[in-house]
């Protein structure tokens, strides 16, 4: 195969190349490792949401046989500091005895068994002297990042926004429409709970983690335990399910400081009531949108005021004004508040930012189309940004107004029965709701080598959370270099390997783009040594083992992140829609997906199964936002009400139909990265609850402007 | 307040034969132990996943004498005599993979791959018992299985399509 026609790669359905692995048992993810000597940890959680430790009672713990030591804050080796990552807790454990959320760590129990540890985990006897909890509601707000100084930035999304008089154009608006939108607190719930295997080997640390950001850890505990950062050796191939909650966390950090505390090597898997209290949450919100627009629909005006819950100590901004691009509109002011109560910090969840935004934009925007008397579609056409509204920066691609339209024509939007049809006991209703999504980039780093058998290996620390990433990354190589796919492997999950960015989104923008550099740079390196076209007759008539690249795709500017476009004189968003049918039981209240099409504007597909895959998948999540999941909080003692995954609901199979046509329009971002991608990781998962609840008002003539849209609410709007 | 403080005695343990993916063992485990977490520390066959340990998400389903069940649940002093399957044990003897596990290749239907071994199992359960009558029939009798990367249309996709390979 010559490298000219060898370019077919890239756009293919490659199935994944880990599929073995994962088909077989045989992908380790971290708790499947066990080295000699490993103790289990199980941890102790405070059980008052607020107060004080007052003594901690080991005795009959520590006698259970097989229990070698339950440890408490005195027991952990002194921590240095804990660095701060956007999104990532500060606060270090057991250390003082103040309680600030349920759940917070007070003591570790070490074991040679498993049945040991949790024997001894509630014969820790805690005295606390409790206080009051502050619920949602009664929390001090805290007003973040206003424009003239006033508060903080905690970090680029969610800054308060401002241009020109929004209560005189809402004032002088021929149309008006506002409406407050809550969501709940939602738990992340990946089916494999958070786990660390902490080893010491004197200052050389062995992590076996479940983590979405490998990279993390090196700096983190080279802080933390005053060693070098290169002594960290962080082991994470496989992570069951992330969804933004596996990044760093005080679990790891107790692991890690339990092991070295007795010399042995250390497994700490949460229990699945422990994940609840241990990594973040999606925050209870509310949101009020505020639109003016003329008779025909065109928006003068759009007011958007955000509060988020966060915990008493660590703070967490859910930035869901970040939807403040998505249509042209002259008059603009968005502002933020968090709220403290006593819970734990939240955390960025598929999809944090666009995806709480979007369900009242979206929801206000089709209530407005409503009154107008326009289709909701129609009225969104005629308030397409052309470009940046914000900024009036030209889009760095933008197919948004395609996505439209192929979406409405797979559903057959514009023929759609309306109003109520009648099914049996079922009514049907449809619904759309637009996309808009942040591109947040980072660089990333990949090395790969060609050798003289014609193999290739790209060598890259990402973890596979299940996107396919590796599969991607072999095609682009293939095409890069002009070499069979199948010669093509990946060593990945190891931080001895290049060490590239997080694997939150937008993971094949990074990593994908730096292998793409790194063949670029082989090439160059094969060209010096030989001048045939085919790189696998070239690097064998070079007489070289092997020829290598390797790169790091930077950002302009040289930064570490940059936010939709940075300083590229671009604007970059993703786009899409999604349209859906939905059947409503109005004397039971239920709620019932039918089909759907999502359709998407996100640059170029790299690999349309995989990316089908992880559409679907959001999708699905949109759909449990929308009708069942949310966590509630105790009105007395601020605990999480059920800690598992049996009181927690959230889709299962039977939910979710086979009739979901995913849509990818033809699209190339020339600016976003040097291979065309933009991310997609979430985004099939936005929009979906304001198109859902759009739906249920077309089938019954109720609105809920408060997730999820369960029986008792749709009983308690239609009686 | 202070409490007694006796040492409390190791649990006995109790001898259990057990067929594991076809070879007999036989073990002493504290008869508390789970059939999870022995697969999984004390044998190393950590393709059977913990996802609740409350029987809640199906990640640990494996066969007992055919049947798929959560191997959180059981325990191993109530498996005497039994033969358990699990991932590690539906391919061949050679390696080649079994259909269940061929059609969820071809239908991408796994993500992160942690729910994945107990979703073969279930699948292949699923089709052994007759549930493979139409795509809703597999989605309600897959539905013990929790997906959270959502891949359930192609899951239920595979379960059909292996269906039909096996002549169900």
């Amino acid at each position: 195969m010559s490298s000219a026609d060898a370019r077919t790669a890239v756009g293919s359905a490659r199935t994944r190349i880990e599929g073995p692995l994962k088909l077989t048992g045989a992908a380790r993810y971290s708790m499947d490792n066990l080295p000699p000597g490993t103790l289990y940890a199980v941890l102790v959680g405070a059980t008052v949401a607020s107060g004080s430790v007052v003594t901690i009672d080991v005795a009959e713990a520590k006698a259970v046989a097989g229990v070698v030591s339950v440890l408490t804050g005195e027991d952990l080796p002194p921590l240095g500091p804990v660095l701060e990552f956007p999104g990532a807790p500060v606060k270090k454990p057991m250390e003082g005895d103040q309680i600030h959320f349920e759940g917070q760590a007070v003591a570790i129990v070490l074991a040679e068994t498993l049945e040991a540890a949790e024997e001894a985990r509630p014969l820790v006897s805690v005295a606390y002297a409790a206080e009051p909890v502050v619920l949602p509601g009664a929390g001090e707000r805290q007003f973040l990042g206003a424009p003239d100084g006033d508060g903080t930035v905690w970090w680029p999304y969610g800054q308060p926004f401002a241009r020109g008089d929004s209560a005189a154009a809402l004032e002088s608006a021929p149309v008006r429409f506002a409406a407050s939108y809550v969501q709940p607190s939602r738990h992340h719930n990946p089916i494999e709970t958070s786990g660390t295997l902490a080893s010491w080997d004197g200052d050389r640390l062995t992590l076996w983690d479940s983590i979405q950001a490998s990279m993390l850890l090196p700096p983190m505990f080279a802080s933390v335990f005053g060693i070098d950062p290169a002594d960290v050796h962080v082991i994470a191939p496989f992570t069951g399910g992330g969804f933004g909650c596996k990044g760093f966390w005080m679990h790891q950090l107790l692991a890690v400081a339990a092991a070295k505390a007795v010399g042995r090597p250390v497994k700490l898997h949460l229990r699945r009531g422990d994940q609840y209290n241990a990594t973040g949450f999606q925050p209870l919100m509310t949101q009020r949108v505020e639109l003016g627009a003329d008779a025909e629909g065109h928006l003068q005006v759009y007011r958007h005021r955000v509060a988020n819950i966060t915990g008493m100590v660590e703070t967490y901004l859910e930035a869901a004004t970040e939807v403040k691009a998505l249509y042209e509109c002259p008059v603009i002011d968005t502002a933020q508040e968090i709220e403290r109560v006593t819970v734990g910090m939240p955390s960025p969840m598929r999809c944090p930012n666009e995806g709480p935004g979007l369900w009242a934009l979206e929801s206000a925007i089709n209530e407005l189309a409503h009154e107008v008397g326009i289709d909701p579609l129609e009225l969104r056409l005629r308030n397409y940004a052309e470009k940046d509204p914000l900024t009036g920066r030209p889009w760095s691609s933008k197919k948004l107004r395609e996505a439209y339209a192929e979406g409405a024509e797979l559903f057959g939007w514009h023929g759609r029965p309306r109003g109520g049809r009648r099914d049996g006991n079922w009514l049907i209703g449809t619904g759309m709701a637009s996309a808009v999504g942040g591109t947040m980039r980072m660089p990333g780093t990949a090395r790969v080598r060609l050798r003289s058998d014609g193999s290739v290996l790209i060598e890259t620390d990402v973890q596979d959370i299940g996107t396919g990433l590796q599969t991607l990354l072999t095609q682009i190589a293939a095409d890069e270099i002009g070499v069979p796919i199948d010669n093509i492997d990946v060593a990945w999950g190891d931080s001895a390997l290049p060490t590239t960015g997080p694997i939150y989104g937008s993971s094949t923008m990074h990593t994908g783009s730096a292998v793409a550099l790194a063949c670029r740079e082989l090439r160059r390196e094969l060209a010096a040594l030989s001048s045939l076209a085919d790189p696998i007759e070239a690097v064998r008539a070079a007489g070289v083992e092997e020829v290598v690249g390797e790169r790091t795709s930077q950002l302009p500017g040289g930064v570490e992140v940059d936010h939709d476009g940075g300083s590229t004189g671009f604007s970059m968003r993703t786009f899409g829609a999604s349209f859906v049918e939905v059947a409503v039981d109005p004397m039971l209240g239920l709620v019932r997906l039918r089909r759907a099409v999502g359709s998407y504007s996100v640059g170029r597909i790299i690999n349309p199964k995989t990316a089908r895959s992880q559409m679907l998948g959001s999708f699905a999540w949109g759909w449990g936002k929308a009708t069942m999941e949310a966590s509630e909080l105790d009105p007395t003692t601020a605990r999480w009400l059920s800690k598992d995954l049996a009181g927690v609901h959230i889709p299962v199979n039977a939910d979710i139909p086979g009739d979901i046509t995913i849509n990818f329009v033809d699209e190339y971002d020339h600016h976003a990265s040097p291979i065309g991608a933009k991310g997609i990781g979430e985004f099939g998962s936005v929009g979906i609850d304001a198109a859902v609840a759009e739906a249920v008002f077309d089938a019954v003539g109720v609105r809920i402007r408060e997730l999820p849209i369960t029986p008792k609410r749709l009983l308690d709007a239609l009686a | 307040m202070s409490r007694d403080t006796q040492i409390r005695e190791q649990p006995k343990t109790h001898e259990v034969r057990i067929r594991v993916n076809g070879e007999e063992r036989v073990t002493e485990v504290e008869a508390r132990t789970s059939l999870l977490d022995w697969l999984r520390e004390a044998i190393g066959l950590t393709g059977t996943k913990k996802g609740c340990n409350e029987g809640a998400c199906g990640s640990c389903t494996v066969l007992v004498d055919g049947r798929r069940m959560n191997a959180c649940m059981i325990l191993v002093v109530q498996c005497e005599g039994s033969a358990v399957t699990t991932v590690e044990g539906l391919a061949g003897p050679d390696g080649e993979l079994h259909p269940v596990q061929r059609a969820f290749s071809a239908c991408d239907a796994y993500q992160c791959g942690y729910c994945t071994p107990g979703q073969l199992i279930s699948a292949v359960a699923c089709i052994e018992e007759g549930h493979t009558g139409s795509e809703e029939e597999v989605r309600e009798w897959m539905s013990g299985n929790l997906c959270r990367c959502s891949a359930y249309p192609q899951i239920t996709a595979a379960v059909m399509m292996a269906a039909e390979e096996l002549g169900r």
